[in-house]
């Protein structure tokens, strides 16, 4: 193999491989050219993304740790801090979705843990080709049982998330996973190596030849071959992982650690490259003291395999021997595989000898691409609707229940019943509200957790949806009285080198950073997805957001079911419905098309702002946003939730299958007693709101156009998404 | 009571993952929580033992049958055989059965799916350790969350388990096709008892219920402190 072959199919471009030879001052070997090749892959190195992140506002008096560290990290009170992020596990779960998904939790678990945080929650946030499809059913039952069959094991509850079906999902699907932990903020942990002469010290399982240029996979194409490529998905072991956590946390208890990195993408070399760019030192590897799964592995291999539930530590010699003693009692292995240096490369050493040496800050500084922005030709057409071609429902009542049932709009329950939600007794707020709620033990404090994704927006839209979706999380977090702080987020997108996908990235990232900016919302932490393509074409443009908010008494919360007769139906915020890009207008009439109105962001902060003080000044305990299928879809869900109907006008101005269906953002329903409407009033000075309608008897009734009875909406809506996966 | 509070010891094997929630109930409960350690041969003068849910070993092999050779099972062996309240919890009940201190066997759940949800349960018999605060036909809400809650055990043990009152908890929606809708059942003795539903998960009422915590106070009012 000439060399251009060698580092083209490591899929280094030529232009990289001549910064290589540059920086280096002479041809690497294939040992180092396998470290470039997976530290600069987008996965690892974000190259095509790094100056469109640089948007991101970063910082918020909350916020203790931003991007660059394992997890975002931000201040609760009392003492406490919660560590998160979100990453994706998209290309493994195409191929390998049990093990892909499952894989994509243990990942995302060990980023948390970094950190020195106790994994407290997780969530999934899942899309799929239609159910149609054969492949697209075994896709979503695998992943969900992966992700199940690891986080259950592994004792981590999952408390939240999304599942969406679209055609552009199709053969590659998005399985992105969030984490959440919780530490005390005096125990954070950095992954900085510092020390000459302190030991590397890999905790947890042998090394194997799975995941072998993993990342390089994840920074490619999906194409006809993908299958075979079985090889670079990983396999996961949550029983390893659960040893791995308690052993970790109890070391930090004890302060036997210098630092602590997980290992993930490209394994020994990117956390050993990163953790010694950190902190300006160089380490020596000696792979020769990996434990090893199998026999006969090549140096390389050892660096860059990505077998699961290892992590790094560096560790003062004088401690190896409680640090040692403690991985016993868990049964984890720990094996001092190098050390610190002061030469600030990552040296690679085999027997004895050196096999590979390079800086470790060139492979923490990966080549920057910077495209120009074209706007793409397929906006004007798609963004054009005539709603005079769409006819208004004959049935409204048929209608509304054909929504309910549509796989995107359906209960998520036959999806979350599968996951553990409650293990840890700390979940307040199960799966199925707008954002999950959880409480610190010890305190009367709590937190709150959403994620939010709206490719059909951003694919119409990408700089209004980008904004709409960083609006959507910072409404559900509002909607269960949650004071949004900070957002980690996963950008899946088609592939950046072609016009169309760096348009959408550059867009929706412009378009999520000034939504932070309005709502106060900084971005501590991320993950970038790129290549999301298949022979079909690319994915929808799917920013995948995840909030955390706080609660400062757990007790106030709100949840979307209605729960007394004669309630007062209060809808808070502008309402501006529209059919432009709407979840109806693709459920009913298989379009979607229109351009959406882009989020009122000044009135959208408003309008959530009120609610939550509301709820937590403990007037308001029901109340529900305004998202796919409109009010009446946010009704028929707050009805069927709590067991009881409602009876509601329309609201004058609109078309009525558009005020019925219609999306605007920005918009919560509320319930509250009659007795406690002019408190309402007061709290909701200066924000629009409308009266609507009110609640009891066993059915919802829109004025002469809907009028359904609970038994047969809720026969629609708790319909099992597996049976009919199941064909 | 004597001069010191009941002391529940929680056993945690490799894996178990509701051992803290545990803890935290009995606490919660009135009693003493003490964490018992799976490689010790000690029950640290426990006066009642609770198996904890989750997934010991990571469930390979079998759920349960690794744990059962764990080195607390001996005195704990020891000490249910001298009538000492037992309690397993989910994975805790597999246990029970591995380790033959309960009759029958915990099989996949019959939808293949696992399942986390609040379940109708009646509380058969109030005659046990671990029941004795409840009212017998009293209905709970109580959450479940298995893989393996199927319990399954052959004709004549069945029978002879309605039989002799050791059904201790019935589902009143049963959501992985247990025999006779078996929920709970508890030794010739009644001192061990195993339990798919998870008690410790319903001693909150933050968390939405209290209905569990009558399972837990029960061992209160029965130990021999």
């Amino acid at each position: 193999m000439s060399v251009r072959e060698t580092y083209t199919s490591l899929g280094l471009s030529d232009l990289e491989y001549g910064r290589i030879l540059e920086l280096l001052g002479r041809a690497p070997n294939f040992l180092e050219l396998s470290l470039f090749s997976v530290m600069w892959s987008e996965h690892c190195g974000y190259k095509n993304s790094r100056p469109l992140l640089s948007r991101f506002p970063n910082e918020g008096p909350r916020v203790l740790q931003g991007p660059g560290e394992n997890a975002g990290v931000v201040e609760v009170g009392d003492g406490w801090a919660l560590a998160f992020k979100v990453e994706s596990h998209n290309h493994p779960s195409a191929v390998e979705p049990y093990e892909g998904a499952a894989t994509g939790v243990g990942g995302i678990i060990r980023d948390i843990l970094a950190v020195g945080a106790r994994p407290v929650a997780l969530l999934d946030s899942l899309r799929f080709g239609p159910l149609e499809e054969e492949r697209n059913r075994y896709l979503f039952r695998e992943v969900v049982r992966g992700i199940g069959g690891y986080g259950n094991a592994v004792g981590v509850p999952t408390v939240g998330g999304e599942v969406e079906f679209a055609p552009a999902y199709s053969g590659n699907p998005l399985v992105n996973a969030m984490c959440v932990g919780l530490v005390r903020a005096e125990k954070l942990v950095r992954s900085r190596a510092s020390g000459e002469g302190n030991l590397v010290v890999l905790l947890g399982s042998r090394t194997g030849r799975d995941g072998i240029h993993g990342a390089t996979f994840a920074s490619d194409e999906l194409g006809e071959g993908s299958g075979e490529r079985r090889s670079n998905v990983q396999v996961g072991d949550p029983f390893a992982e659960k040893m791995l956590i308690e052993c970790c946390l109890a070391l930090l208890e004890e302060d036997l650690l210098v630092a602590l990195q997980d290992l993930g993408a490209a394994g020994i070399t990117s956390s050993a490259s990163e953790m010694a760019a950190k902190g300006g030192v160089g380490i020596e590897i000696e792979t020769d003291r990996v434990p090893l799964r199998e026999e006969g592995m090549e140096p390389w291999e050892v660096m860059i395999s990505e077998s699961q539930e290892r992590m790094l530590a560096v560790v003062e010699p004088g401690r190896l021997e409680r640090v040692a003693g403690l991985a016993r009692r868990y049964g984890v292995g720990a094996a001092v595989i190098g050390r610190v240096a002061g030469h600030g490369e990552l040296r690679v050493v085999h027997e004895g000898e050196v096999v590979g040496s390079v800086p470790a800050r060139h492979l923490a500084d990966a080549p920057v691409y910077e495209r120009e922005v074209v706007r793409p030709a397929y906006l004007d057409g798609a963004r054009a609707l005539d709603l005079a071609s769409v006819p208004p429902p004959g049935d409204y009542g048929a209608a509304l229940l054909g929504l309910l049932s549509h796989p995107n709009l359906r209960s998520r329950r036959s999806v979350y019943e599968q996951y553990d939600h409650e293990v840890g007794t700390c979940t307040v707020l199960r799966p199925g509200a707008d954002a999950a709620v959880m409480r610190i033990r010890g305190t009367r404090r709590g937190y709150a957790l959403t994620t939010d994704g709206r490719g059909r927006h951003c694919y119409l839209d990408p700089r209004g949806g980008g904004a709409a979706t960083v609006a959507e999380a910072y409404r559900n977090l509002s909607c269960v009285g949650a004071e949004p702080v900070a957002l980690t987020n996963c950008l899946n997108f088609g592939n950046p080198e072609k016009a169309e996908g760096y348009y959408q990235l550059a867009e929706c990232i412009e378009g999520m950073a000034g939504a932070c900016e309005a709502l106060g919302t900084p971005v501590v932490s991320g993950n970038v997805s790129l290549y999301n393509e298949t022979e079909r074409g690319a994915v929808h443009p799917t920013p995948v957001v995840g909030m955390v908010g706080l609660l400062e008494d757990v007790r106030r919360h709100a949840t979307p079911e209605i729960k007394r007769e004669g309630d007062a139906l209060v809808l808070v915020g502008r309402f501006r419905p529209s059919l432009a890009g709407s979840a109806y207008l693709e459920a009913a009439h298989g379009l979607v098309r229109g351009a959406p109105p882009s989020p009122d962001l000044p009135s959208e902060k408003a309008a959530a702002d009120a609610v939550r003080a509301a709820v937590a000044a403990g007037l308001v305990d029901t109340a529900h946003d305004l998202s796919d299928g409109g009010l009446a879809v946010a009704l028929a869900e707050m009805a069927v939730g709590g067991g009881i109907g409602a009876e509601a006008r329309l609201l004058p101005g609109a078309r009525q299958d558009v005020a019925l269906f219609g999306e605007c953002g920005g918009c919560i329903l509320v319930a509250v007693p009659e007795e406690r409407l002019e408190e309402l009033e007061g709290a909701l000075a200066g924000v629009p709101r409308a009266r609507i309608g009110r609640t009891g008897g066993d059915r919802i009734s829109v004025l002469g156009l809907v009028d359904v009875g609970l038994s047969e909406l809720a026969e629609a809506y708790f319909m099992d998404l597996f049976e009919e996966a199941g064909g | 009571m004597g001069g010191r509070g009941v002391r529940v010891g929680v056993v945690v094997f490799p894996g178990s993952n509701c051992d803290r929630d545990a803890l935290h109930a009995v606490e919660r409960a009135g009693a003493e929580p003490v964490e018992l350690w799976h490689a010790d041969a000690d029950l640290k003068g426990s006066d009642a033992v609770i198996l904890p849910g989750g997934f010991s070993y990571g469930d390979y092999l079998r759920p349960g049958a690794i744990a059962r050779f764990a080195r607390v099972m001996g005195p704990l062996e020891a000490f249910a055989r001298e009538g000492g309240p037992v309690l397993g919890v989910c994975n805790g009940f597999q246990v029970l059965c591995e380790a033959h201190l309960l009759p029958g066997a915990l099989l996949q759940n019959r939808g293949l799916r696992f399942v986390c949800r609040r379940v109708r349960v009646r509380v058969e018999r109030a005659d046990t350790p671990w029941t004795a605060a409840c009212a017998p036909g009293e209905e709970l809400t109580l959450p479940v969350a298995h893989n393996e809650g199927n319990y399954f055990a052959d004709p004549a043990t069945l029978a002879r388990l309605e039989e002799e009152g050791r059904v201790v908890l019935r589902y009143l929606e049963n959501p992985n096709g247990s025999a006779n809708d078996i929920a709970g059942v508890c030794s010739e003795g009644r001192n061990v008892v195993g339990l798919m539903p998870h008690p410790e998960r319903a001693s909150d009422p933050l968390l939405g219920s209290e209905e569990g915590l009558g399972i837990l106070r029960s061992v209160l009012a029965g130990a021999k402190v």
